[in-house]
Parts: structure tokens; sequence; C-alpha cells
């Protein structure tokens, strides 16, 4: 798992049991060294420091104004736009949207990917090229595939109501249902990153020992009662990481949204409405910032809680 | 794979259990991509209609022709490719310097400074977005392409992955690189750099499809057509009152988007999918 990376370790020299090495003096080819460290290291940190960290910090004075976007002057104006956010009946649809939207599209994901990755770990021919080819809409931009997918779900023109035509139906209204493009936006997100939770999914099965399985089936288990029993609890690890990415970048999720359904209808979620709001044409500045620091600490909180849960919950194989 | 022949039984079982499941998520991934592809060079006629085929009967470029006088096309290609090397060249060498300070430099308190960079992944460029358009907007960046490059160049992901192979290179390679006087610049170039080819590469692959695919910050920071990337030209493209009759050149900016990311992915797919499933399976 990512977190082990960050355990120290590698810079730590060995000393000979026992023995206290005298303090080094600083030497001139350590004074050498903290000079190239800083030239190699400091302007990824001053761009990090500029671009991702004063940003937060930013976003959390921003969130107190009242403040027009583009405009030289704004008041404090306290908590004021966390209040309004948290009173407006919007907001409840768009907590209740990217809710909706997270859930069906991790779950989706990851149980169309634990599908696939099964099917994958068949030892069978033409397994590499079927794993590139469900693996590559994760890699292709969000807008092209999500025009793609426009012109598939049109309601007069478009394949998928044609297809559904020949067999007696009719092409439902994904662009005016809200809840149709609710749909919509769910479907091609599942289809873009399912490939990603197979590809995860397939490196656990793959690094489950043979001979536990063939334990099992000699203990006369069911290859479903096998699946349930062995392999889905070995897989808890890989389930649960999954998990926390899937769910941080669906709630990150914007390209799909943003040229499937721009004006948002149906398919506002959080970070949508942080983005309409400053740049959709109200230029509301400060309460943009404070639905995006909303956004953020869902995410802090989301990844630490689940920290805490992983330790306790989740079983290693 | 088992070197036993299968029998027919066992065949017909394989194609059930895991071709038909498996022939069925590639027709549902290929079939919209084979769509965009065809329909690119589909007639208006063949665009607007109830009973659409696969096939263009009378191909065309005519969709090429008509998005190219509705948006500078080459001009927003040739920017998206320039943001896309220029942004990926510098992300890779940062990554490759902070990666070589961080694990072969002394220095103290280094491993809090790689866990202050790791903390950034969990920052989400939709947080940064207002206080980096205010900034940069002030410092006159709107519409350039320093404006666009700017704020994504540090790199967290990047320093993540050099730092954990340089981590497995063997100290006396360098030990020895040392004693032969070789200072840190020739140890770099000379002893690391060569045997690490791969992860550049690797890391390389994944910074250049994901600054192709770009989107929520040039869409903000750019509002002149001849300054936009691709992902931004598209969505002007796609901003028009008869959207039915303008799939078709839709389609051909998809394919210009689409397409280049999905030729080097088949040709070098093996270090993308591995560069971006890194750090997900246990060593």
């Amino acid at each position: 798992m990512t977190a082990t990376t960050t355990r120290p370790g590698g810079s730590v020299r060995e000393r000979p049991p026992g023995r206290r090495r005298p303090r080094r003096r600083f030497t001139g080819r350590d004074r050498h060294d903290f000079w190239v460290f800083l030239a190699l290291v400091l302007p990824n940190v001053a761009l990090i420091i500029a671009f991702a960290y004063r940003p937060v910090l930013a976003n959390l004075q921003y969130s107190l104004l009242n403040w027009t976007l583009g405009s030289p002057t704004a008041t404090f104006i306290g908590l004021d736009n966390y209040v309004r956010f948290l009173t407006s009946p919007s907001s409840a649809t768009i907590l209740w949207t990217t809710l909706v939207f997270t859930v069906v599209t991790v779950g989706g994901s990851m149980v169309l990917g634990l599908l696939i990755a099964l099917a994958l770990n068949r030892r069978v021919p033409g397994t590499g090229v079927a794993r590139a080819a469900v693996f590559s809409p994760f890699v292709l931009s969000g807008v092209g595939v999500g025009l793609v997918w426009l012109f598939v779900f049109d309601p007069t023109i478009g394949v998928l109501g044609s297809v559904l035509r020949t067999f007696g139906g009719t092409a439902p209204d994904f662009f005016n249902n809200p809840t149709l493009s609710l749909v919509m936006i769910c479907v091609v997100y599942v289809w873009k990153n399912m490939g990603y939770a197979a590809v995860i999914y397939l490196a656990g099965l793959q690094s489950i020992p043979r001979d536990l399985l063939e334990a099992s089936a000699l203990d006369g288990a069911s290859p479903t009662r096998t699946f349930f029993k062995v392999v889905l609890p070995l897989l808890s690890p890989t389930t649960f990481f999954l998990l926390v990415t899937s769910v941080l970048n669906s709630l990150q999720a914007f390209d799909l949204i943003r040229i499937m359904t721009p004006l948002g209808r149906g398919t506002t979620t959080l970070i949508y409405e942080a983005y309409l709001q400053a740049f959709g044409g109200y230029n509301r500045g400060g309460y943009s910032a404070a639905v995006s620091t909303i956004l953020f600490a869902l995410l802090v909180v989301f990844t630490l809680v689940q920290l805490r849960w992983m330790e306790k919950r989740v079983h290693y194989a | 794979m088992s070197t036993r022949a299968l029998s027919p039984r066992k065949l017909a079982d394989a194609a059930l259990s895991a071709y038909v499941p498996l022939v069925l998520a590639v027709l549902v991934v290929v079939f919209p991509l084979l769509w965009m592809v065809f329909s690119s060079f589909k007639p208006l006629p063949e665009i607007i209609t109830q009973t659409p085929a696969l096939f263009p009967s009378d191909p065309t470029w005519a969709n090429y022709a008509t998005a190219t006088e509705r948006l500078p096309f080459g001009r927003v290609f040739a920017n998206s490719v320039l943001v896309t090397v220029i942004g990926s060249a510098i992300k890779v060498a940062l990554a490759v310097l902070t990666a070589y300070g961080l694990v072969f430099v002394r220095f103290p308190f280094k491993n809090v400074i790689f866990a202050g960079l790791l903390v950034t992944l969990m920052v989400p460029p939709q947080v940064s977005l207002l206080p980096n358009y205010t900034l940069i907007t002030s410092l006159g960046g709107a519409d350039t392409y320093w404006g666009i490059i700017l704020p994504g160049l540090g790199t967290a992901f990047g320093t993540f992955l050099m730092r954990q192979h340089f981590r497995t290179l063997p100290p006396s390679l360098l030990e020895a690189a040392e004693l032969d006087g070789a200072g840190h610049w020739r140890r770099l170039t000379r002893v690391v750099l060569p045997v690490s080819g791969p992860t550049v590469a690797t890391v390389a692959l994944v910074t250049i499809v994901n600054e192709w695919n770009d989107y929520l910050w040039p869409l903000v920071i750019v509002s002149r057509p001849d300054m936009m990337t691709l992902p931004v030209g598209l969505t002007l493209l796609a901003n028009v009152d008869n959207r039915a009759a303008a799939y078709g050149q839709l389609m051909a900016g998809s394919v210009a988007v689409i397409v280049p990311v999905l030729i080097v992915f088949i040709a070098l797919q093996r270090h993308i999918i591995a560069g971006l499933t890194q750090g997900a399976v246990k060593d």
C-alpha cells in the first residue's frame, strides 16, 4: 500500500552497536551537500507551496469574504457563506447528488472491475489484449469521451435510441430529464474507470496463493463458496485501497459533468457547484471558496476515517 | 500459461466463463471509440438520421474542415502539443532532481520534506482553482502559455515514483562513483540515470497523458480561441445551438484529442498501466 512509503528508513545510517559515534563536525562536504540539496529540491517544493499549499489557506480566507470574482474589493462576512450554503434548499439537492453519484460510480466500477478481473485471471490466451483494451478509457480525455457518449445517448439521433427502437422501445430523454442525466453521467464515468479497478483487482487476485484455492476445492467447497469465503476476504486490502481512491476520484469528477451537462441540471455535485458559482456566470468568489473548502474538508475527513478503519478491520493476507 | 493442451470440454468451459465476459467488456469499451472514428467521416445526412450505421457509406473529410473553420484547429492542436511537451519535460526533470536529492544527498529532515510533498496528493486541483486563478491573472498569465503551464509544474507523484526507484539502486554503485571523485551531477547523469530508463519513461508517459488531457485549469485561465488547448477548444465547439448538426465536427475533435493518446497507449501500455497503478499493490 502507498502508506508504507512514508515510513522513514531510507536515510537512517547504520551505526555499530554499543558504541556512540562522536559527533561529526560540520564538514565542507556536508555544507556542499546542503546547497546541492536545496538547488535540487527547492524549485519543486517552492512550486508546490505556491500552487498547492498556499491555495488551501487562500481558499479559507476567500470563504470568509463577500467577494465578486474580478472585483478589487471584498467585505469580511465571517461564516455567512457557510451558513448560506448549509441553509439553502438547493444545497440538500447538491449533497444528495454528490452522494448518489459517488456511491453509484464507486460501487459500479468496483463490482464491474472485480468481475472483469475474475475473467482476466483465467489462464486463457488473449487476456493481455483484453486487459489493455478495458484499461484504455482510463487514460483518454474526459472531454473527448464525454462528447462521444453525448452522441451515443442523443435522444433523437443517438445510436442507443436507434437500437432501443429496433427492439420496440423508445429512446430515453437523457438530456432534459435531470434523473436520466445523472444516470448518463454515472454510466460514462463507470465506463471510463472500471478498467482501473479491474487491473488493481487482477493484481490482487494474482497474489492469492494457488494452493489456498486448491485446498478449498479439495475440502469440497463450491467455486461460489470459495469466492465468498476465501477469495473476497483475501482481497480486502485491495478492496479497501480501491474504495478510498475511487471515492476521492469520484468526489473530484469534473470533465464529464462539465462537457455532458454544462448547466448541471440533476448533475451538480459539490465540485461542480464550486465551479459554477465562480466561473459559471455568477462570479461569486467567496461563496465558491466556501463550497470548495467544504469539499476539501470532506476529502480530508474521509481519508482520515478510512485510515483508522483500515487499521482495525482489514484482513491482510 | 499452462502447457497442457485444452480438451474440447475445457475449451468450451473456458470460453463460457472467461471469453464471454471478456469479449462483452472489450466490445463495450471499443464500440464507442469505433463509433467516434467512423462518425467523424460521415457526411451530415448520415449523422442526422434515426437509423445510423457504423460505417460511413460516403466518407468525407468535411467534418474536419468545418471544425477547422469554427476553431483554429491546427493552432489548438499545436497548443496542446506545446503545453504537453514543455510541461511534461519540466515536470519529469523536477521529479528526477527532487528524488535524487531526497535519496542521495545528505540533508536533515528529508523524510519530513518528502511527507510534505506527498500530502499535496490529497489537495485536489479544484480546491486550488480560485486562488491560483486570482494569482495567475494578477500576474498577467491569462491567455498565455506560461499561465497554463506554471501552476501544475510542481510534482509530488513523479517524485514519489522516482524516489521509490532510486531507493532500490545498490548504494555501492554510487559509492564507487564518489570514490572516483564524481560530483553529484556526474553521479546523477552517468550512474543513476542510465540505469533508470524504464522508470523515467513511466513517469514521463503518465505525465504526458495527464498534461494532454488536463481540462479544468486551461478552461478557466484561457478564453481566447487561439490560446486554447484541445479539450478547451472542444468545449467551444460543443457550445452550439443545434448540436445535432455539430456531432460530426465534435467527433472529428474527439478523434484529435483521443487518438494520439490511444496510439501511445497501445504502443506502451505496460509502462502506462504500471505507472498509473504503482503504489496500489503491495510489494
